[in-house]
């Protein structure tokens, strides 16, 4: 970039800004610290940090006519810690061992039959809602969390990309409705709240569940990764039947 | 400003090396499991293996990161500003696929997991 005389230089800075990391590391942090805010001002399940996040930067972006792709020159940076932070789901998993141990029939089951129906479910609802074979695609992977399930959409030809948004839409599913449904369907059992959490909603429903309680967590993060391996083999098998 | 306090610095390591490790191993053996959910297990094995005390980096680097858990997810999800139009001419689809789906899976792995922990518990 050749120098700028001294003077007054709006565009050239507003260029560099755009595509700089910076702009993008603190919109992101700016919007989850707002997010974090309204959750404890208001104590409302609904605004999750998340969706306050979100809907504040796609504002922002669509106001300031910013492409996705300048953004993710910094919020990629952040999205990175997500590797790591799923590595970090063994401490509560460490925390509860006892309790994990004694379950691991009721878990490994459940969580199996969960991922099942919610694959087969995902592909059989939107073709019903007149979805295209590759919405289907798209859909089929959701619960299982975001690298995994990215991953598995270009594995089977979905839309990568889209299948993450659908991925954290489901996280945010599990994080505002399912303790309220669990609730409803009368699961008082902290291990079969975690579990239900964790396998359809990944880390966003074990946010809240560890919010909740550190054996929900636990158990949820537990789920959230054994839903993983369940997607990863089922995903494959059940997109090529049907 | 202090410098990042060791422990930290160490449990980040520990964590950033479970997930290489991780990530090697899967595309090594070919094994069909996402890389970082190898690296949690392995970092299961260390934390087993080691039972770290609660002021150790062990257990202090990860759970920053679980604190702040739903930040990690913000970027991936503001894509969704790239597909607006296909939201919004294939809302029914989506909105049906997503959303049974979710209660579908959520119901059956709710009932599934109480109903056989119910059942484990009156057996013993």
């Amino acid at each position: 970039m050749t120098p700028l005389e001294l003077g007054w230089h709006p565009h050239e800075t507003w260029d560099w800004l755009v595509s700089s990391p910076l702009f993008g590391i603190t919109i992101t942090l700016a919007a989850y610290a707002l997010g974090r805010w309204a959750h404890r001002r208001t104590g409302s399940p609904l605004l999750q940090p998340v969706v306050v996040a979100i809907a504040v930067i796609v504002a922002v972006l669509l106001v300031a006519d910013i492409d996705y792709d300048q953004y993710l020159a910094g919020g990629s940076y952040i999205g990175f810690w997500l590797g790591p932070a799923t590595v970090a789901l063994a401490l509560p998993l460490h925390h509860e061992w006892h309790l994990v141990r004694r379950a691991a029939l009721p878990i490994l089951t459940g969580v199996s039959a969960g991922a099942l129906v919610s694959v087969l479910v995902a592909v059989g609802a939107t073709k019903v809602g007149g979805g295209s074979r590759v919405l289907q695609l798209t859909m089929a992977p959701k619960a299982a969390t975001t690298p995994v399930s990215i991953a598995l959409s270009a594995q089977i030809g979905g839309i990568p990309a889209l299948t993450a948004v659908l991925t954290i839409l489901a996280g945010i599913l599990g994080a505002v409705a399912g303790p309220w449904l669990l609730d409803r369907l009368g699961i008082t059992d902290l291990r079969a709240r975690g579990i239900a959490l964790g396998t359809v909603s990944h880390g966003i429903g074990t946010s809240r569940a560890l919010h909740e309680s550190r054996t929900e967590g636990a158990f949820s993060a537990l789920a959230m990764a054994l839903s993983a391996l369940a997607t990863s083999v089922l995903v494959p098998l059940l997109t090529a039947v049907v | 400003m202090a410098a990042m306090n060791p422990p930290l610095l160490k449990g980040l390591l520990v964590l950033l090396g479970c997930q290489l490790a991780g990530e090697v191993a899967v595309r090594i053996t070919g094994v069909r499991l996402p890389g970082p959910v190898a690296g949690m297990l392995l970092f299961l094995l260390v934390l087993r293996l080691r039972r770290p005390a609660e002021s150790s980096g062990l257990v202090e680097a990860p759970g920053l990161l679980l604190r702040h858990l739903q930040l990690l997810f913000v970027p991936a999800g503001v894509g969704l500003v790239v597909y607006l139009d296909t939201l919004r001419d294939d809302a029914l689809a989506l909105a049906l696929g997503l959303v049974l789906s979710w209660v579908a899976g959520f119901v059956v792995t709710a009932y599934v997991v109480s109903g056989l922990l119910a059942l484990t518990r009156r057996s013993r």
